[in-house]
């Protein structure tokens, strides 16, 4: 399984949509279930997923489908 | 131990401070009532041959994780590493401290400033990095050790009593942020200890701060180890946003 195909099961699973949804207007402030809660959600399976932790910095400003991509290579995880 | 009474078994718990006083009883609690303890102290293999020893006589798991409570990056990538050989994470006692007893007027901003990185901002971060852990599994236990003086205050103690204060504060706050995941948060306060903390005391001081606790004595590290089991355990399942004073009914 490719880390796009990776990091798109995580954002079907903790937001409960179709993979379609998921482009440059998936943003915290669009998505009504993008939350605290389901932000945490995204933060831990996507940390088990890759195996990886993120720095709080990062964890505060993972706030689209997209940006999200760019914070993971400071990882070594490139979508 | 009677397999009946090991009522940690199976939970992994991580306790900072353990390599002597109250830290070091609570690890060997945790381990006896059958947690997996990740015991923690700064010094780099300053546990090993204590926790062979104890896991030896008490067929135990006690297993040393080193860091400085203050070393964020350090103690990330401690706890990541432990994070991936347990994929669980069921308690957390914050307990790593220090006091320096000054009075207003001399107090050392040095002091100052280790006191609140050690006992304050070391708790907050690593709350934060825990209950991270614990939310994956919808469980968990943090205990915070305080402090009596945080509670009612206590001369010379101006800057140590706010340091611990501010935990109890933070300890209730928490509770009521992280209760949605199942993670409670509670905090033990003990009283006056007969640990190394207390070494160089004038005994006649000692012997005055003695006669007010009710209980007659001065309190063991046993005390505060046996209040944690109950806050790790399920036991205290409904329990949370509390400090638990284990300090034999002081007066201050």
């Amino acid at each position: 399984m490719s880390n796009l195909e990776k990091y798109n099961g995580v954002f079907v699973k903790v937001f409960n949509v179709d993979e379609s949804c998921l482009n440059a207007d998936f943003l915290a402030e669009t998505v009504e279930k993008w939350d605290s809660i389901t932000q945490m959600s995204l933060i831990n399976q996507l940390e088990d997923c890759f195996e990886i932790m993120f720095e709080i910095d990062d964890i505060i400003n993972f706030t689209s489908y997209e940006g999200g991509k760019e914070i993971l290579k400071n990882y070594s995880v490139d979508i | 131990m009677d397999n009946e009474k090991r009522i940690l078994e199976g939970k992994v718990a991580l306790v900072t401070g353990a390599s002597r006083g109250i830290g070091k009883c609570i690890a060997e609690e945790l381990a006896k009532n059958g947690a997996i303890v990740y015991a923690n102290a700064r010094k780099d293999g300053s546990l090993d041959e204590w926790a062979g020893q104890f896991n030896h006589e008490f067929n135990a798991m006690i297993n040393p994780i080193y860091f400085d409570v203050t070393d964020n990056d350090r103690m990330r990538k401690e706890v990541f590493e432990m994070w991936k050989q347990t994929k669980k994470i069921n308690i957390l006692v914050n307990n790593a401290g220090v006091e320096y007893n000054e009075n207003i007027g001399m107090l050392n901003k040095e002091h100052i400033l280790e006191m609140f990185s050690v006992n304050t901002f070391a708790v907050i971060e690593l709350t934060q990095l825990i209950a991270k852990f614990m939310m994956r599994n919808n469980n968990g236990s943090i205990i915070n050790i305080a402090s009596v003086v945080a509670r009612y205050g206590a001369s010379g103690q101006s800057v140590y009593s706010a340091t611990k204060g501010a935990v109890i504060s933070f300890t209730k706050s928490a509770a009521k942020e992280l209760g949605k995941y199942q993670i409670r948060v509670n905090a033990i306060a003990p009283g006056l200890n007969d640990t190394e903390m207390i070494m160089g005391t004038e005994p006649e001081y000692l012997q005055k701060r003695i006669d007010r606790i009710a209980l007659g004595r001065i309190g063991k590290p046993m005390d505060v180890a046996k209040g944690a089991v109950f806050l790790a355990s399920d036991m205290s399942e409904y329990l949370s946003g509390q400090v638990i004073g284990i300090d034999g009914a002081v007066s201050m």
